[in-house]
């Protein structure tokens, strides 16, 4: 339920033209190593309005992962701050849900898809008819009500990413984080669940920050884009993306727009990583 | 399906059940039946045919012995293994999740494992006197090392993921230890338990060969010393049968706990 956006918008700090609902402020991560430090993250800024479905996109290596555990609670950022809803981040907020890149591994396998999805929800204490009403829901959703019972190691890697995805719907999050959720399942099934990601936002209106290193589908699920540079990162670039809200697998992807907006990306993240390996091969030789 | 299919697959079912019972009873046949001769052809007093020990099987064990001899033993085995199983999983999730404390404490710990159990009778007689707390004690300080172990490194390789998925989910408390931590280290547990199994009759009969008045190790022992040579070997068949049995209903046990655990590996291996 969402009773804080109900609250006066003077309780936040700054006041925004638009509901703010994730607020990342030059976000700062150095990781202490054998050989000296490592700054991963330099300086991000970026918002998220409440209800946006924004992609982070980025070169290999730029600390993708790193961003998203900071915004997630699981990990302290050196510098800089993240809110969520005007509430400062400094563990895993209740509001939130992740979907984990890693499906086989984040679900539990000695438990029932129903039961994880709903485990969450206990920890909630909520009555089992609403645990049940929302697993159901969510698993409907996803279209894996029928396999409720099954364990998720009989499930396909598609259908177990499904599961997550049901787990975290049924949460009721308000903000849903997701790490390269589609970078292990095939083409077809990839397609399929780029499409799932957009009736759930639209169905559940979550605010969705979605990340992944694969532009077309950047390009193709968000209303924004955001850039990251190589590492040391920084946001690089923020693209508004102005195709149609009703979007479909072969006609967007065939639109001049979308090869326009495919292509400045792909260029900004080429330059990325160039300028990022010069960096590198500078640093080599000293 | 027709009728004759069914049939066929019916009889080759049923062809295959004797095949594998073939397979495991013929061993055993071959060894009864050299004991057999051996005995016959040798004479030896010491070494009574199988027939023998069998009727006096019977005979010993079917009397109000297995009451006062073999209930008491195997109860003093049950309650040593689940107190040392109870203790071994609950030290060893507190220090598979304390790096620290293990730190702290592992040499300790390998000093004390390298202790074999037996030495402690003498030593616990003078303490706690000949008691049925000294049999328990014993057979603990020595089934309990495999599970501590297995437990320490099942709880350490909880996998990072679903660690960080509790954390997201807000999972903690009772719930966490027992959906993430203790189902995550199942299979290392239970592989501990089943050691700690063996360990524990081993123990069980040592514990009673002592300075005892009852119980399977000392009825066995007491066998030997009056030359009831039958007896004797039909009591070392009855904790042949015991270990054999128990390691059977542990097995059905493990599949049950395990289901998810072979299951997931069968899924890895593209079944």
């Amino acid at each position: 339920m969402a009773t804080t956006s109900t609250a006066p918008a003077e309780q936040n700090t700054a006041p925004h033209k638009k509901a703010h609902m994730l607020d990342v402020t030059g976000l700062q991560k150095i990781y202490p190593g054998q050989h000296g430090e490592v700054e991963a993250l330099r300086d991000l800024t970026f918002h998220l309005g409440d209800g946006e479905l924004a992609c982070l996109v980025g070169p290999s290596g730029c600390g993708k992962t790193t961003l998203l555990k900071c915004i997630a609670g699981l990990m302290r950022p050196t510098g800089g701050t993240v809110e969520l809803a005007g509430t400062s981040v400094t563990g895993p907020p209740p509001d939130m849900a992740v979907v984990f890149q890693e499906y086989g591994r984040s679900l539990f396998p000695w438990l029932r898809v129903r039961q994880n999805v709903e485990l969450p929800l206990k920890e909630k204490r909520l009555p089992a008819k609403r645990r049940r009403e929302l697993s159901d829901e969510a698993l409907d959703a996803v279209g894996l009500l029928k396999s409720a019972e099954a364990y998720p190691w009989q499930l396909s890697g598609g259908m177990q990413q499904r599961v997550a995805i049901a787990r975290a719907i049924a949460y009721e999050p308000r903000v849903l984080l997701m790490d390269e959720p589609f970078a292990a399942v095939d083409a077809q099934t990839r397609a399929d669940l780029e499409d799932l990601i957009r009736t759930l936002w639209k169905r559940f209106s979550m605010t969705v920050l979605f990340v992944t290193h694969d532009i077309d589908e950047a390009v193709y699920l968000g209303q924004r884009v955001l850039v990251m540079s190589s590492s040391p990162t920084v946001i690089q670039d923020d693209v508004s993306i102005d195709l149609a809200g009703e979007r479909d697998q072969i006609s967007t992807r065939g639109e001049h727009r979308f090869a326009e907006l495919r292509t400045r990306i792909y260029a900004e993240i080429r330059n990325a990583s160039q300028s990022g390996t010069a960096q590198a091969q500078e640093a080599g030789k000293d | 399906m027709s009728a004759a299919t069914t049939t066929a697959r019916t009889a080759g079912g049923a062809g295959r059940t004797a095949t594998r019972a073939l397979h495991i009873l013929l061993l055993p046949v071959v060894l009864i039946g050299v004991w057999w001769v051996a005995s016959l052809v040798s004479g030896l007093y010491y070494l009574p045919t199988p027939g023998e020990i069998a009727a006096t099987f019977v005979e010993v064990w079917g009397s109000e012995r297995l009451l006062e001899d073999v209930l008491p033993s195997v109860g003093r085995l049950f309650g040593g293994f689940a107190l040392a199983a109870v203790l071994g999983v609950g030290l060893g999730v507190v220090l598979g999740l304390s790096a620290r404390l293990r730190a702290l404490l592992e040499p300790v710990l390998e000093f004390f494992r390298a202790i074999p159990p037996p030495v402690l009778v003498p030593l616990l007689m003078l303490f706690v006197g000949v008691s049925t707390t000294m049999k328990l004690l014993v057979i603990v300080s020595g089934c309990i090392w495999p599970i501590l172990l297995n437990t320490i490194e099942g709880v350490r390789a909880v996998d990072p993921v679903l660690v960080d998925t509790c954390r997201c989910y807000g999972i903690r408390g009772r719930r966490w230890l027992t959906t993430l931590v203790l189902r995550s280290a199942s299979p290392q547990i239970m592989a501990g338990m089943r050691q700690g199994l063996s360990i524990a009759i081993i123990l069980m009969v040592i514990s009673e060969m002592f300075a005892s008045s009852s119980g399977l190790g000392y009825t066995i022992i007491q066998f030997q010393r009056t030359f009831a040579i039958p007896e004797m070997w039909s009591g070392i068949l009855l904790l042949g049968l015991l270990g054999f049995l128990l390691s059977l209903v542990f097995g059905l046990v493990e599949r049950k706990v395990l289901s998810w655990y072979n299951g997931t590996r069968a899924a890895a291996r593209g079944e």
